[in-house]
């Protein structure tokens, strides 16, 4: 019995103290993000890694997410005889909820285990050790660019993410389905609101943040070894992504728009 | 990877981004850039039931305008509405403003009967004649108790 609730509050002090140490990375971090100097050069790096090279991937899942949102909500609508609604349906769903939260979760798995395998591993063979004794702040080096990185490419993304979606849905459903072009278009204009696009703006922006922040979390406080360091990728991509899905029903239910 | 191309890479990523969120917070938020493109005028109504910001302006179905406030009259108990009318559609004294329904079940939007007479409505002007939309919970009360607002006959 003693030992059950001993290995309770081992647990639970465990937990407490991983929260606190995330908390207080992410606070070192945001400190270090707004006091010079500032290296452009890595942050441009940065930008080219998470968010040019995820171009591809983007680009990809954005057209086949509109498309078959085109196809199943074209069968969808026309059982009521609202085909009209086609281009609301596609845009919103888009841009409230599949562009933030798909584009997030594909950098995650693109750039985001990239991200935690490369810090991981700088803290195994100790070159983080090594930049500290260089008196380089290893948060300042590593952590930052790829925060603010990540804050900037996300919601970049998520705009490209929805924009490619809207046109995937307008192949289907205009050129396949016989929509007409000027119905598809006119009618997204009339129900989408400046609202939802600040909302899925603000979504891609936390998640630009939750993304970064985990991922370099679990890579600069990995296991030892090769173990360590995969064990660390798996689960910064796993945290991140549940992160995520959560998080999106956090800010939806709280931005609710009409 | 040469450091030029890769900036050159970044700012083409950056600019394709940026023009992806323009087209979407400008071709569909509606967000508007160049500040106000046309002149505001207001009406009064009964009851707006449902009009919603944003809502369509049209004359003859054209749209013309968007609605860009909805307040109330707090000493008659009116609806203000406020619409941002585009600066090449001149609106007479006499023009009435009424709020339809596209379809059966569709949105709320203006519309504005052309007027005949020589003055125009200026900049903050008012539209006199308003008409209130027609709600069809109350048609039907009417329709199946006779009597209007849904009440129940007394037996």
């Amino acid at each position: 019995m003693e030992k059950v609730l001993e290995g309770i509050g081992r647990s639970f002090l465990h937990l407490l103290q991983t929260l606190g140490r995330m908390g207080v990375f992410l606070c070192t971090a945001l400190f270090l993000a707004v006091v010079p100097p500032f290296k452009s050069e890595h942050l441009i790096r940065q930008v080219h890694f998470i968010g040019v090279k995820s171009i591809s991937i983007i680009l990809l899942t954005a057209a086949f997410t509109g498309m078959v949102l085109g196809l199943q909500g074209f069968y969808t609508l026309r059982k009521f005889g609202s085909e009209a609604l086609l281009g609301p349906s596609v845009a919103l769903s888009l841009i409230r909820e599949l562009g933030p939260v798909l584009s997030a979760l594909m950098v995650t798995g693109r750039a985001g285990s990239a991200m935690a395998a490369e810090i991981g591993i700088m803290r195994i063979t100790e070159q983080i050790d090594a930049l500290t004794a260089m008196g380089l702040n290893p948060v300042k080096h590593l952590v930052v660019p790829k925060v603010i990185a990540g804050l900037i490419t996300f919601p970049l993304l998520m705009a490209i993410f929805d924009v490619i979606g809207i046109y995937g849905g307008y192949l289907v459903g205009v050129q396949l389905l016989g929509l007409s072009s000027g119905t598809y278009f006119g009618e997204m204009a009339t129900s989408v609101d400046m609202a939802d696009v600040k909302m899925g703006f603000l979504k891609s922006l936390s998640f630009g943040l939750l993304v970064t922040w985990t991922c370099t979390y679990k890579g600069f406080y990995t296991g030892y070894g090769a173990e360590g360091v995969s064990r660390a990728t798996t689960e910064a991509v796993v945290l991140s992504s549940v992160l995520v899905l959560a998080g999106d029903y956090l800010i939806t239910s709280v931005m609710h728009v009409g | 990877m040469g450091r030029l191309n890769l900036e050159v890479l970044v700012g083409l990523f950056v600019l394709i981004g940026i023009a992806a969120l323009a087209y979407l917070s400008i071709k569909l938020g509606k967000l508007e850039v160049l500040g106000s493109r046309g002149y505001t005028v207001t009406a009064e109504f009964d009851s707006i039931g449902g009009l919603k910001n944003g809502a369509s302006v049209e004359i003859a179905g054209v749209e013309v305008g968007r609605v860009v406030g909805i307040s109330l009259n707090n000493e008659e108990y009116r609806a203000v509405v406020t619409m941002r009318i585009r600066l090449d559609v001149k609106l007479q004294e006499d023009v009435i403003a009424s709020i339809r329904t596209k379809g059966l079940i569709g949105e709320k939007y203006v519309a504005i009967n052309p007027g005949a007479a020589e003055t125009l409505i200026k900049d903050r002007g008012k539209i006199r004649e308003t008409t209130s939309p027609v709600e069809v919970e109350e048609l039907l009360g009417k329709y199946i108790f006779g009597s209007p607002g849904g009440e129940k006959p007394k037996p």
